[in-house]
């Protein structure tokens, strides 16, 4: 049975999270890693919509360290107290 | 002794040239986050060293690209420039504005920012100097009820841009507005939301004089040429040489790089097959000479300035495509090659330095076209290019 976009989301995040403090993870890092966890019920564009469910849910965020990387919200560390 | 606050940046107004000090004082008359610009630029020159840090976060709903934070790690002593965050917002193809449409973006920015703008940035935005972070999702709103957009910042395509085109320019062999628009469009996704390993410039130059620098400053570089003939308008030549003044032999002659070209004392002659489309004597007789008729584009690949690797220049990926809407075969040959650096790209790898470190042999055959002899640098001197049937004979 193919996996929603919502589902594939949801996976997303929690993968984001598993990984927070540890790795940054790109945008393609995540697709990949979804493609690898549940094969040809995943392709490449159903992964940038699963993505851009995240990013408008606001659960996760872009970050720029050199790229661009998808991470949880935190506190900018380069912002003034 | 004077009592200016700003003495060292004071000397950067002498001189009969234009003064960026000068601009941010007349910014300063009503926008205090200026004024705090000032004075921290001034301990910056003083102390010889930076006081910005980059911020990575910051951005609006839903968008990864089109502001770049940034922030005063001497907020104690400058609290207006705490936050100063740049917003770029995509320029128009060619850079051609109303006063209406620079006053409506004048407006907005008096509102929410520093009043300071920089007409373009590098890559092609009109860039937003300085604002804080309170202010960024009121800015993109709006810019956006406007018909305004942001551009790219991080691992996105950024903002294509180009030369002027046909608007104004006879010598384009295609219409570099019309393709800018396109892909704009096309690639809104790819623009907002980054997802490649590193950032992806597109630069459309209409004809080889490259006059936006295309061949060294994108990663995509489509620059207008012509397939046939030069056109030549033989009596406008005679004009030209009539001139007492012009020296056909020494201004255009001797000039031509490939030695295509050729004056015999009445008629001047191309060997066009030679012809290397450097447009010089194109540019020393616009009234005599044209481009050919049949007009497209060359595409090249892989230019970049130096950030983690080396300065590189293009390469010459296809010699001739037609670039007419809705350009489908250019937008078949970016999905293949996309989907190869997706694939083999490592993070903060641009394109250029994804194709040197695989090989340009394995990235061709990746994408799907043909080794030819256009992609070879040097002849006999390319290590790049392995043809099967040599390799079969030994």
């Amino acid at each position: 049975m193919a996996v929603s976009v919502e589902e594939l989301a949801d996976a997303m995040y929690e993968l984001v999270t598993e990984y927070a403090g540890k790795k940054k993870l790109k945008a393609s890092d995540i697709v990949k890693e979804m493609i690898s966890k549940y094969g040809d019920e995943v392709d490449k564009e159903q992964g940038k919509e699963a993505i851009r469910c995240l990013m408008d849910s606001e659960r996760c965020v872009y970050t720029y360290f050199g790229g661009t990387y998808i991470e949880l919200p935190h506190k900018e560390g380069a912002e003034p107290e | 002794m004077s009592d200016s606050k700003s003495p060292i940046l004071d000397e950067l107004e002498k001189g009969p040239w234009p003064s960026f000090v000068t601009e941010i004082k007349k910014a300063a008359e009503k926008s205090p986050m200026a004024q705090g610009l000032l004075e921290q630029l001034e301990l910056s020159y003083k102390e010889k060293r930076t006081h910005w840090k980059h911020g990575g976060i910051v951005g609006v709903k839903g968008y990864g690209g089109g502001i770049i934070g940034r922030y005063s790690d001497a907020s104690d002593k400058f609290p207006e420039v705490a936050h100063f965050h740049t917003v770029r917002v995509n320029q128009p193809s060619g850079w051609f504005y109303t006063a209406d449409a620079l006053r409506e973006l004048m407006a907005i920015w008096e509102k929410h920012g520093s009043c300071l703008t920089n007409f373009h940035g590098s890559t092609g935005d009109t860039v937003f100097l300085g604002t804080k972070t309170s202010e960024l999702e009121d800015i993109f709103t709006e810019l956006s009820e406007k018909g305004w957009d942001l551009g790219g910042s991080g691992s996105d395509v950024r903002t294509p841009s180009c030369c002027v085109g046909p608007a104004r320019c006879e010598f384009a062999c295609y219409d570099t507005l019309s393709l800018t628009y396109d892909l704009t469009m096309s690639y809104q996704d790819e623009l907002h939301r980054p997802f490649f390993p590193y950032k992806w410039k597109f630069k459309m130059a209409g004809c080889p004089n490259d006059c936006v620098a295309s061949i060294a400053r994108s990663d995509f570089s489509i620059i207008g040429t012509w397939k046939d003939a030069i056109q030549m308008d033989g009596e406008a030549v005679k004009e030209y040489v009539a001139d007492a003044n012009f020296n056909i032999q020494k201004f255009v002659v001797n000039k031509c790089p490939s030695k295509c070209i050729s004056w015999d004392g009445k008629e001047l002659e191309i060997d066009n097959k030679n012809c290397v489309r450097c447009m010089h004597c194109i540019n020393v007789m616009p009234k005599a000479l044209r481009p050919g008729k049949e007009k497209g584009a060359t595409l090249l690949i892989g230019a970049k300035a130096p950030i983690v690797e080396g300065a590189q220049l293009a390469s010459v990926l296809v010699p001739f495509m037609e670039m007419k809407p809705p350009y489908q075969e250019l937008k078949d040959l970016l999905a293949a090659i996309w989907e190869f650096w997706d694939e083999n790209g490592v993070a903060r790898e641009r394109i250029g330095e994804c194709i040197q470190r695989v090989g340009l042999g394995n990235f061709v055959e990746q994408i799907g076209l043909k080794p030819i002899p256009q992609m070879v640098m040097q002849p006999r001197d390319n290590p790049y290019i392995f043809y099967e049937e040599y390799l079969e004979e030994e």
